[in-house]
């Protein structure tokens, strides 16, 4: 039996390799789809960001609330959300998670602590000081964990919800996911600071800047920090570095990005990838066992596509539910 | 038991009597303890016109002074709304909603329809509305017909205190989200308010004077302006109906036609802009239903399409006046 470097016992490891894997596969599949003609709407990826989701994730239980972004499907997986209703809802059918009335941008699921993607972009930072707030009146330990993009690092209510969040001293946790790009606009143009290790300094925040294609540094760096919210030690900042395999959004022909840059990322900065050597590399999991998640992983998604194309749309009835209509 | 108090009472006792019953609800808001953090007193301001004073002695922690920052406590309500709270947070005055207008209509509005009926958000957002103050145009505004507009909003605007205080407390046991809207000049009116608990319930208008010739269908402050309209009228033996609407989203429409049924002429008051306002609605409503019980064409009196003036000489212009009300009257009398 090989000696174990990591963080996470053996189960750990292939709990996480799961998690990013279905992510990947979600993802690569939508983009099939999507270039089909089979999806509707807006669709935004998350493939090649895996590991920040689960890294972080990893430490939180259905108390803990997480606000998500418009690039929300690997948070939502990560969270726990049923990968099944999330595909029915990205497909508008009855059975999804908001039975079809959300959408990909808007995918909750409350019971797992699951507050919803979000289409506008920084909105859900006040949300996860709202969450923080809740769990600090319940005294239940909960955290309220915001994600926001390095383009909605810049947004009013993300920087006046990190002043909030110090002043209250809530148990929040701000994570800017920093994939380079605010839709075609590079971060280097639009965020005036080098660091935001600096820009959370400003608001009298902790910050810590971590390599978001690596794993176990997010899980790491998010850790402490999390634990820390949890015992009343206050919010933080957390910035993964990392990259985005796809468009902004779906149809993004990404003329905007260096020439190279996109095979560049996938051959040398792949989470998954990344993952997988250290852990083989380790002797602690054998190629077989990933490649048994690898499979599970295709049928998963394979089974939630078959069954999203198959579902009902929604009633007719459904347009006036779910709000107050008497008019 | 009841006796006299004053609108500004009425909401400072639905919030202390919510607040002992139900301790999920939480008071969040700038200044509405006051002092926080400096030498002096603690609970200075009681919110900037006085509303919450006193509270903070009973209820401690629940209430919360907010930094000056809208999106961020606001967002922050909403979120722990989510999350099985129940916060009224103070906007302080409603002008004040263009910086933070997201957290209230793309969120907070859109959450349980969005999420599949998966969520609810029991968010009252309590803010001051009106003109009369001498406030000028960043201070004064309605805006009422801004988030009657918006689905999965629900819109509370009472005239008078014993209203402030059982629509309070109804808006705080609901829900969806609310935006209670208190006219900044009603606050010292005084009424009958039972000592005791009582909601009202939403969409059920007051018929606040009978009358068989005109239906005066309005809420807020317009309502007192709508009622001396009415009793200066009664001297020329025109017989008002005025309806106070008190919700606007949902709306008694019911009342409101059967008056109109009755009257065959109506007469809307609204102190927002005459565009896509709440006498708008009214009005098309009652074309679209009982047009035929119409005699004359229906009339509005609304505050003009300008921004609110500071000067007195023309803030008083700005609001409808009863004269104006009782001239509208008479011109649906004429035919």
């Amino acid at each position: 039996m090989s000696k174990n470097p990591f963080p996470l016992d053996k189960q750990g490891l292939l709990t996480a390799y799961r998690t990013m894997r279905t992510i990947r596969e979600f993802e690569e599949r939508l983009h099939n789809e999507f270039a089909k003609g089979d999806i509707p709407g807006f669709v935004h990826l998350y493939a090649g960001e895996e590991a920040s989701g689960t890294g972080i994730m990893m430490h939180l239980n259905d108390r803990d609330r997480i606000a998500s972004t418009h690039r929300g499907h690997g948070h939502c997986i990560a969270k726990g959300v049923d990968v099944k209703e999330m595909m029915g809802e990205i497909y508008g059918k009855a059975m999804g998670s908001c039975r079809g009335k959300g959408g990909s941008m808007h995918i909750a699921d409350l019971s797992k602590g699951m507050m919803g993607a979000n289409g506008i972009l920084g909105a859900g930072a006040p949300l996860a000081c709202g969450a923080a707030l809740a769990a600090k009146f319940r005294g239940d330990g909960g955290v309220g964990i915001s994600f926001v993009g390095d383009g909605a690092s810049n947004q009013g209510m993300f920087l006046e919800s990190l002043n909030l969040a110090a002043v209250w001293n809530l148990p929040a946790v701000f994570v800017v996911e920093n994939n380079g790009y605010a839709e075609s606009t590079s971060r280097d143009y639009a965020v005036a600071v080098d660091s935001y290790v600096d820009r959370a300094a400003g608001f009298g925040l902790p910050g810590v800047t971590v390599d978001g294609t690596d794993f176990f540094a997010v899980y790491e760096a998010a850790g402490e920090i999390i634990k820390r919210a949890r015992e009343g030690g206050g919010p933080a900042l957390l910035e993964c570095k990392m990259v985005r395999f796809f468009g902004h959004f779906e149809g993004d022909q990404q003329t905007y990005r260096g020439k190279g840059e996109i095979e560049h990322v996938r051959a040398q900065r792949d989470c998954l990838k990344l993952f997988t050597e250290k852990v083989l590399e380790s002797g602690v999991i054998k190629k077989t066992e990933l490649d048994a998640i690898d499979k599970d992983a295709l049928k998963l998604i394979e089974d939630a596509v078959t069954a999203a194309k198959a579902a009902p749309m929604p009633a007719a009835a459904e347009l006036l539910t779910d709000v107050y209509v008497a008019y | 038991m009841a006796r006299k108090i004053s609108m500004r009472q009425a909401i400072n006792e639905a919030l202390d009597q919510e607040m002992s019953r139900d301790p999920s609800v939480i008071v969040m808001g700038e200044d509405i303890v006051g002092g926080m953090g400096g030498d002096g007193e603690k609970d200075a301001w009681g919110g900037a016109l006085g509303v919450t004073k006193g509270l903070y002695a009973k209820h401690g922690d629940r209430l919360m002074d907010t930094p000056l920052s809208e999106s961020a406590y606001i967002g922050a309500a909403v979120g722990a709304a989510a999350c099985g709270m129940r916060p009224v947070a103070e906007l302080m005055f409603i002008d004040f909603m263009g910086v933070c207008f997201d957290e209230i209509f793309n969120q907070a509005a859109k959450f349980r329809y969005m999420f599949g009926g998966k969520a609810t958000t029991p968010v009252v957002i309590r803010a001051m509305v009106g003109a009369g103050f001498r406030a000028a145009a960043q201070h004064s505004q309605m805006l009422t017909p801004l988030f009657t507009h918006i689905p999965g909003l629900k819109v509370v605007c009472p005239s008078n205190a014993y209203d402030a205080k059982g629509l309070l407390i109804q808006s705080i046991r609901d829900n969806d989200p609310v935006i209670f809207c208190e006219h900044k000049n009603l606050y010292g009116h005084e009424s009958d308010v039972p000592q005791e608990s009582y909601a009202i319930p939403f969409g059920e208008a007051n018929v606040v004077r009978e009358g068989k010739h005109v239906t005066i269908v309005t809420y807020g402050m317009m309502v007192h302006r709508a009622m001396d309209a009415a009793a200066a009228l009664a001297k020329d033996k025109v017989e008002c109906e005025v309806i106070d609407l008190r919700t606007l989203s949902p709306i008694d429409w019911d009342t409101v036609l059967e008056s109109v049924e009755n009257t065959g002429r109506l007469v809307c008051v609204d102190e927002a802009h005459p565009r896509c306002s709440i006498a708008c609605d009214v009005s098309a409503k009652v074309s679209q239903e009982v047009f035929k019980s119409l005699k004359s064409g229906i009339q509005m009196v609304t505050a003009p399409h300008t921004p609110v003036p500071f000067s007195s000489a023309l803030e008083d212009l700005y609001l409808p006046s009863a004269e104006k009300i009782a001239s509208a009257v008479r011109k649906t009398m004429a035919n």
